[in-house]
């Protein structure tokens, strides 16, 4: 039989798994893997930084469904990558990072660019692999995408050093795949499904919290078909949004710390709340103790985990979103033919009238240009197609608030980790996965500095994706929790002019439009849709903006700050 | 609260610190440790015991069970299973305090492994209430060493 080397079998495996693309950075344990993929026709992205390599992978991940992959080089490549592990894993996102790693006998010897990265990253990945012999490769490998990729999903590191990959192992050597501990529970105990069905049938005032879970397990569909049988109102988190269209009008849109007064009353009223690939993060539930004070909970996750672990659940269902969703459907549709459709009048009055008396707003007058305006604007023109990526702090809320999401995969946004300078690679893999799509990523100033140096990866590979930023001079986030709970004082937030963003992007070979004026806002997005390169347009909002409505921290999602209270606008 | 959880692992290097690790991060202690391979050698038996609250112990099991290489979880109820631990004490001994050590040890059905000519090793298994009585009645003689393996425990068979 034709013998191989580690690194081609690593990348025919990889082939075999799929992958049409990796992000990634070579060194010097990485050199043979690199050589053997010269001769593959798998695409490489060469980015800047290998954090850029892991977030890319993850926007890759996140508009595809399917598992992004990167490669770093040992030691400090490696270290690198760990941000965007992190990040991929509070987010439940497939990914496959693959590290070198010093030779065998050379581990644990504080080796030149040696880390103990299996070591570093255990805590934010799913699973992890030192290879320690070349005949390993298939398997792990193998095995590595399956656990990133089914269950609750999430980043997998294959750790392999520099002698594993070029030893010599047969084309076709092969061992089966061996799991014993990892059966994810996909579909749901019935008699639980059964019950969910009969006490939301019951329900005076349900709410369905719809979370990234739909989204991963593909059930948006289902879930549309079950909200128009039994005429829920839809919240969603964070990663939820496009799980469920925002211009449908039972959407209440996002709930939480920045979410819609109308979501959190919601909650606040409702006496049952079907939850569905959601976690209860902090950041959406407020003040526990004061959360949802009169609902029940219907919890459906994947990950048993989950159930039970921030708020006190009565109906727990373990298992995919989309076939419990699906069973619960169809139990639903059984028990209320039986037993009359339920009367949801009263309570879809009052939903109605709770969008309608807390709208989201800004000052629409002013002759500032307005982040909302902007975003607004963004969404009008791009007929709400487009897949939008967002940076972290008032950029990433005035997005979620302000863009209409009305598909699953069109948001793409740090929620878990919450962090700054991923929504440029992450928008840069978001493009090369849909290409067909206009990929936006929507900026901050300070976040888009993190990472800049992605511009070239953008621009040398011709990935023609449209920076919007909503440049304030300050981050932006934390200038306002200092304006609301530090008396103004503006610590290490104010980063006025610290850079020309037009000459930045021109420097790299991109485009940047400067706009000043609101009058210019319009068509400057325009302009930048219609143009085939890389374009940045830096958009000067204005500078103390607040994001609105705010529930301060450690106050119940029912208590939210608004602009007309502290602001008297 | 201390709470006894047996946990079947695939016998694999980094296990043990994932599993640890999932302790650590909650600030708990692993009070005691005991690892080995089961009939089966790919697969190892780790028993631990911790204090913890009920709730945070439950949220903890399920964090195991996320472990791609845990294969099975038991939280062990006291009240039914058997449970040693072994120690080895090292005394102060001359031939003086040795015929009285000597009782005791026979009152506990422990074991003289080694004699030399100013000290004594014991040996004891048993529970920890057991094993602690030995300890507090040996240790006027002067304990020089005290080396204790973690608890091991089996659940009892069903008694139907
Ligand atoms: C890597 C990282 N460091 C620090 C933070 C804390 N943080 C959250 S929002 C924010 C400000 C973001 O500024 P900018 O990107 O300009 O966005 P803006 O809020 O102004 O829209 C900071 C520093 C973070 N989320 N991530
Ligand atoms: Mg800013």
């Amino acid at each position: 039989m034709a013998k191989i080397t580690g690194a081609q079998m690593i990348i025919k495996c990889l082939k075999e798994e799929g992958v049409e693309v990796i992000f990634g950075y070579p060194g010097g344990k990485v050199i043979p893997l690199y050589d053997a993929l010269f001769d593959s026709d798998i695409k490489h992205i060469l980015v800047r930084h290998e954090q850029g390599a892991a977030h890319a992978a993850d926007g890759y991940a996140r508009v595809t469904g399917k598992t992004g992959v990167c490669i770093a080089t040992s030691g400090p490549g490696a270290t690198n990558l760990v941000t965007g592990i992190a990040n991929a894993y509070m987010d439940s996102i497939p990914m496959v990072a693959i590290t070198g790693q010093v030779s065998r006998a050379q581990i644990g010897t504080d080796a030149f660019q040696e880390a103990d990265i299996t070591g570093i990253v255990a805590p934010v990945t799913k699973h992890d692999y030192l290879v320690k012999d070349v005949r390993e490769l298939p398997k792990v490998i193998k095995e590595a995408f399956k656990v990133a990729s089914t269950g609750r999903p999430g980043p997998v590191l294959i750790d392999i050093p520099l002698d594993v990959t070029t030893d010599l192992i047969d084309e076709n050597f092969k061992v089966e795949i061996n799991l014993p501990g990892y059966k994810p529970t996909i579909k749901g105990n019935l008699k639980q499904v059964k019950q969910a069905a009969k006490r939301i049938a019951e329900s005076k005032k349900p709410v369905i919290f719809a979370g990234g879970g739909i989204i991963s397990s593909g059930a948006s569909d289902v879930l549309k078909k079950f909200v128009k049988i039994a005429k829920i109102p839809v919240i969603t988190s964070l990663l939820g949004m496009g799980s469920f269209p925002e211009d449908n009008q039972l959407s209440l849109s996002m709930a939480g710390m920045h979410g819609t007064k109308y979501a959190n009353l919601t909650f606040t009223e409702a006496d049952l709340i079907v939850a569905i690939g959601v976690r209860f993060d902090d950041r959406v539930t407020g003040k526990l103790s004061e959360f949802a004070p009169n609902a029940e909970i219907i919890h459906i996750d994947i990950d048993p985990a989950e159930i039970g672990k921030n708020v006190k659940v009565l109906i727990p269902i373990v298992g995919d979103a989309k076939i419990v969703l699906t069973d619960l459907k169809n139990e639903y549709e059984n028990y209320i033919e039986k037993k009359g459709i339920p009367d949801r009048k009263d309570w879809l009055t009052r939903i109605k009238y709770l969008k309608n008396a807390y709208p989201l707003k800004y000052d629409r007058n002013s002759s500032k240009i307005k982040p909302a305006y902007v975003i607004e604007k963004i969404y009008e023109l791009t007929g709400g197609d487009a897949i939008i990526c967002t940076e972290v702090g008032q950029n990433q809320m005035w997005a979620a608030q302000f863009y209409k999401f009305t598909q699953p995969r069109t948001l793409v946004s740090s929620g878990g980790l919450g962090t700054m300078g991923f929504g440029l690679p992450a928008a840069i893999g978001a493009k090369i996965g849909r290409p067909d799509k206009t990929v936006i990523d929507i900026a901050g100033d300070g976040s888009i500095q993190m990472v800049s140096q992605e511009l070239s990866t953008a621009v040398t590979n011709k990935i023609n994706i449209k920076i919007m930023l909503l440049n304030n001079g300050y981050l932006g986030m934390v200038r306002q929790w200092q304006e609301f709970f530090f008396k103004r004082r503006y610590s290490q937030t104010c980063i006025h002019n610290c850079v020309d963003f037009v000459k930045l992007v021109e420097a790299y070979g991109g485009v940047g439009i400067s706009v000043k004026k609101k009058e210019e806002v319009e068509g400057a997005i325009k302009e930048a849709l219609g143009i085939n390169n890389v374009v940045l347009v830096d958009f000067w909002i204005d500078k103390e903006e607040n994001v609105y409505p705010m529930v301060a921290p450690g106050s119940p999602i029912s208590e939210m700050l608004e602009s007309e209270m502290l602001e008297g606008v | 609260m201390g709470h006894i959880i047996s946990v079947l692992v695939e016998n694999k290097a980094g296990v043990l610190a994932k599993i640890s690790g999932l302790f650590s991060r909650r600030g708990f202690n692993i009070e005691s440790l005991a690892v080995g391979p089961t009939d089966d050698e790919k697969i190892s038996r780790i028993t631990l015991e911790v204090n913890a609250e009920e709730h945070s112990i439950e949220q903890i099991i399920k964090q195991l069970y996320k472990l791609i290489n845990v294969i099975k979880i038991q939280e062990l109820n006291p009240s039914n299973i058997v449970e040693r631990e072994l120690v080895l004490i090292k005394l102060s001994a001359d031939s003086k305090a040795r015929p009285e050590i000597l009782e005791i040890v026979n009152v506990f059905r422990a074991n003289i492994v080694d004699v030399a000519r100013k000290s004594l090793m014991v040996e004891i298994t048993g529970n920890s209430t057991k094993v602690r009585a030995l300890e507090d009645l040996l240790r006027p003689f002067g304990i020089l060493e005290l080396v204790r393996t973690g608890k091991i425990a089996c659940s009892r068979g069903s008694k139907d």
